[in-house]
Parts: C-alpha cells; structure tokens; sequence
C-alpha cells in the first residue's frame, strides 16, 4: 500500500445543540502510524473518533478512509465501520456472550468466517495477549485490565485497517495500566494504525508518532511527540502539560 | 477444634474464642425466641378470625351456601375438568401472546420513516389494547364477532376468547418487552455497530438476548395474570373451570363450586408464582456477583 493516509479529516465541524464540539479539524493519520490526541475533557478527543467511525454524523467537512469518501451519504456505513475497529473506556463487552463468543461475533455474523476459523484466529489473539485460559469466561468474572485486552481482541479479529483507542486506560485501576499499554505497543511494533485519545502522557509519548493536542475543539497544536510535549509553541498547550506535570501525571 | 481450608488449600488450625461461642449463644436464643412469639402471634390471629367468622350472625347460612361439603365434592371433578381447558388455553395464548408481543415490540423500536406506519399501529394497538378492559374485549370478539355471520369466521368460544386474551396479552408483553430493548445502554449497541454489525444484527444477537433475560421476571408475573384471566372465557359459554362451576350453581343455587374453582386456580398459580420469585431472586443473585453489568 502507499503512503496514502489511511484517515484524512478536512474541516471537520460537530456541533450538539447550541454546543461546538469540534470546529474545523484536520486530521491526517499516515499508513503504520499511532496518533495520539491528547487534551482536557471535553476537549473534543472521544467526540473526533466517534465521527471517524460514523457513531457521530459530522455537520460539516469530509473524512475519508483509504482515499474514500466515507462522508458521503450513498457511502454503505457497515462497511464503513468493518474496516474500523474501537475500543472503548468501558470496554463494552457483550455481557451475555463468553469471551469467545464476544470475539468471534463479528467475523461469523458480518465476515460470514467460518465458526472454527473463526474460533481459532481468536484462540490465537487471545494466546498472543496473555488471555489464553480465559476463552469460555464470561465479561463479569474478568478483571478490568483482562476486559479491556479482550476489547482490544475483539476489535482486532476483523483485521481491521485502523484502530481507534478511547481512553481505554481511563477506567483502570492504576495497576492494570500497564498491562494493556503494553498491548498497544506491541501492535504499534506490528504496524497497525492507530488513533487513541488518551489522558497517559508518557505512553503519548513514547508510543506516538503524531501528537495533537486538541483546546476547545480545535487542533490547537501538532506535531512529533518531542515537538509538542519537549517545545510547546502555544500557551494553552504549555499550561496544560504544566498542569500535568503537576499533577505527576508526566 | 475446627479445620477450614482457606483459599490456597491449606489446612488451617482454628479454635473458636470464647467471644464468637457467647456471640453465637446469643444469636441462636435470639432467633429461638424470635420463632416461639412468630408462632404465638399466628395462633392468636388465627382464633380470633376463627371465632369472629364463626360468631358471624349469618354464619350458618353462608356456610352451608359456600362451604358445602356434599356440592364441592360434586363440583370437584367437573371443574377439574374444565380446568383442562383453562390450561391448554394457557400454554397456547402463552406462546401466541410471546410471539406477538416481541413483534410489536421490534415494530416500535425500528427506526427510519420507511417504518413509520409500522411504527404507527404498533403504538396505536398498544395504547388501544391497554386501555380496554379485558372484558369488554372479550364480549366483542366472542359476541360480536358471530353476530357478524361471517362465512368462514369461527364461532368457537373459546378460539374466540383465546383471540381477545392474545390481544389484550400481547399489548402488555410488547411494552414489557420494549422497556427491556429501552434499559439496554446505548454503547452497547454501539459496540456492535462498531464491529460492523447492522442495525437488525446488533437488536439479534445484542439487544435482544440481554432485553429479553432482564425481563423474565416481569413477563412471568403476565403470564400468571393471563393464567387466571383465562377463566373469563367462560363468559362466551365455553365450558372451562369456572362455567363447569357455573353450571352446578345455577341447578342447586349453591355457591360452593364457585369456592372450589377459586381455589383449583390459586392452587394453579402458586407453583407459577413460587417460579417466578425464585427465577427474579437468581438474578438479583447473578446481577449482585457480576456487578457493573
């Protein structure tokens, strides 16, 4: 594949009701890049990412996904979404459904893989990420770390072209952290795409290739991880990592 | 001397303190007295209802109109057997009112204008069937509907009356479902949206598994209440428990059959009753160990 962005956002505008969640964003997420979106709540990161996976219909602008107009209304939004994985904050895994059964839903319902390719490529994924003995559990019987690994398995049994990542440490207890980080950047080592809003500055950091640290909606600034967290160029963005490092957060 | 295990497997040597001995002494003769005044309290109520009843000027008449011995065991097996047919309408209105009800529930949670009218009528027939009293519905179908001299349209009271209890049933059942579709958090239909599934995919294998297991302890409790309503197909001259008593009582001027069917349908409700405690306390049980979900 080329170089070719796999995500490109022009001038996206979201409003809900009389409130600007994001007003003219730009976005250009590079082939086996990880882009992290960092900023204070209700900065517009999760908002951004939901209107990447057309959760959240934009009011004005276009995205494209591979060089495809994925605003376009005649645009077919499953197949869309097929091509995107997410994991979410509070991992939404499918109480009902074991383990197994919440990561082979999509492949067999959507993919029409069959039920033992299916089951073997998540045996693997699960394998891989440290959940091998964890297939027939049920979602409750999981800590929170093992969920959100099993939300990561779940979003990448479609084999998807992009990732996005919603603070997806942001309800972990501290010493679960770690444990999925460490899966984030394994799959950055394997080249997957990935866009995560993240409240984790030295996993932005370290993990990130483009940073955008987004103010009110707008990207205020972007750039590499040392640009944006070593010189910051505007004061919003040096008073926001002041608060960080404040707060031993960086 | 007690041995416990505790969680790795090992034995433990453990004798009780003096302190939890006393503590359990005194529990227990706690819960001895709390079961001596239980018993006492319910033979005082018991006497004195006894004796107000008995006291009763007009007891020895309404005991004889009611509570006669020689009718109820006349009434028994012909209201045994009508029963049946209070049954049999049971398991079937059961099921029809299930399948309805989960239609118009879907009916009124599709989205998109193509589905509007469908959206339309199923809010109409809920609001209308809710708002009916059962027994005018019932005289309606099972009435009107013959006095209409259809051909081909049925005139069996029951088939009739089975009809106006699926529909009045199926209005309650598709709310009853529809509030489980409501209570399931919206990310959870975005989960599955976000894995590509279609809207009818993530109701299918999302949506609904979850709506509808939340909501057996509030479909059981209709269907005890459609259990006992099934008696009112007697109204039609169909000849169920309550018109096998009917029938007796209109010969002897007796009211004891009416007693004995009354108590043939409690008798028939309370396993059902008893299920449905037992079938909510499980999952409150399973909701209070699986905790967020």
């Amino acid at each position: 594949m080329s170089d070719a962005p796999v995500l490109r956002m022009e001038s996206v505008r979201k409003t809900f009701g009389d409130s600007v969640v994001l007003r003219d964003v730009d976005l250009e997420v590079a082939p086996h890049t990880v882009t992290a979106l960092i900023g204070a709540s209700g900065s517009g990161k999760s908002t951004l990412l939901r209107c990447a996976n057309l959760l959240e219909e934009i009011d004005d602008g276009a995205i494209w996904l591979d060089d495809e107009e994925i605003t376009d209304p005649r645009v077919d939004q499953d197949a869309v979404r097929r091509r995107i994985g997410v994991v979410f904050q509070a991992y939404n895994l499918f109480p009902h459904m074991t383990v197994l059964e919440n990561i082979t839903l999509a492949p067999r319902r959507v993919h029409g893989v069959a039920r033992a390719e299916a089951e073997e490529h998540a045996r693997e994924l699960l394998e891989r990420l440290g959940l091998g003995g964890k297939a027939g559990e049920y979602p409750d019987r999981l800590s929170g770390g093992q969920q959100q690994r099993v939300a990561i398995v779940r979003a990448l049994a479609v084999r998807p072209r992009l990732l996005l990542l919603d603070e997806i440490t942001a309800a972990l207890d501290p010493e679960l952290v770690g444990e999925v980080l460490a899966v984030v950047r394994g799959l950055k080592d394997e080249g997957m795409t990935m866009v995560l809003a993240t409240h984790e500055m030295g996993f932005a950091r370290d993990v990130a290739d483009q940073v955008c640290f987004l103010d009110g909606g707008v990207v205020l600034e972007r750039g590499t991880a040392e640009q944006v967290f070593g010189d910051p160029q505007q004061e919003r963005t040096q008073r926001f990592l002041r608060r960080i490092v404040e707060a031993g957060r960086l | 001397m007690t041995v416990t295990k505790d969680q790795s497997g090992q034995e433990d040597a453990y004798t009780p303190s003096q302190r939890r001995i006393e503590r359990e002494r005194r529990k227990r003769s706690r819960a001895r007295r709390a079961t001596a005044i239980a018993a006492l309290s319910t033979l005082v109520t018991g006497v004195v209802l006894y004796l107000v009843v008995v006291n009763a000027p007009g007891w020895p008449r309404t005991k004889e109109t009611f509570f006669n011995g020689q009718y109820a065991r006349e009434a028994f097996p012909k209201v045994l057997e009508g029963l049946w047919l209070n049954v049999r309408l049971l398991l079937i209105c059961g099921v029809a009112v299930l399948v309805l009800g989960m239609l118009i529930a879907i009916a009124r949670t599709l989205r998109g204008p193509v589905f509007f009218p469908l959206r339309f009528l199923a809010a109409a027939y809920t609001d209308f069937f809710r708002g009916l009293p059962l027994i005018i519905n019932l005289m309606i179908v099972v009435l009107g509907v013959p006095a209409l001299r259809l051909q081909g349209v049925t005139v069996d009271p029951v088939l009739l009356g089975g009809t106006a209890l699926t529909l009045t049933y199926s209005a309650y059942v598709a709310e009853v479902f529809r509030a489980g579709i409501e209570s399931i958090h919206p990310s959870q239909r975005a989960a599955a949206r976000s894995l590509g599934l279609s809207n009818r995919q993530a109701l299918r294998h999302v949506v609904l598994p979850q709506a509808v297991r939340r909501q057996v302890p509030p479909l059981l409790n209709d269907l005890v209440s459609l259990q006992k309503d099934t008696g009112l197909v007697s109204i039609g001259g169909a000849i169920d428990a309550v018109r096998a008593a009917d029938i007796i009582v209109g010969r002897s001027l007796n009211y004891t059959p009416y007693i004995v069917a009354g108590l043939v349908f409690v008798a028939l409700t309370i396993p059902m009753t008893r299920f449905t405690d037992w079938v909510t306390a499980r999952m409150d049980r399973q909701r209070a160990q699986g905790g967020t979900t």
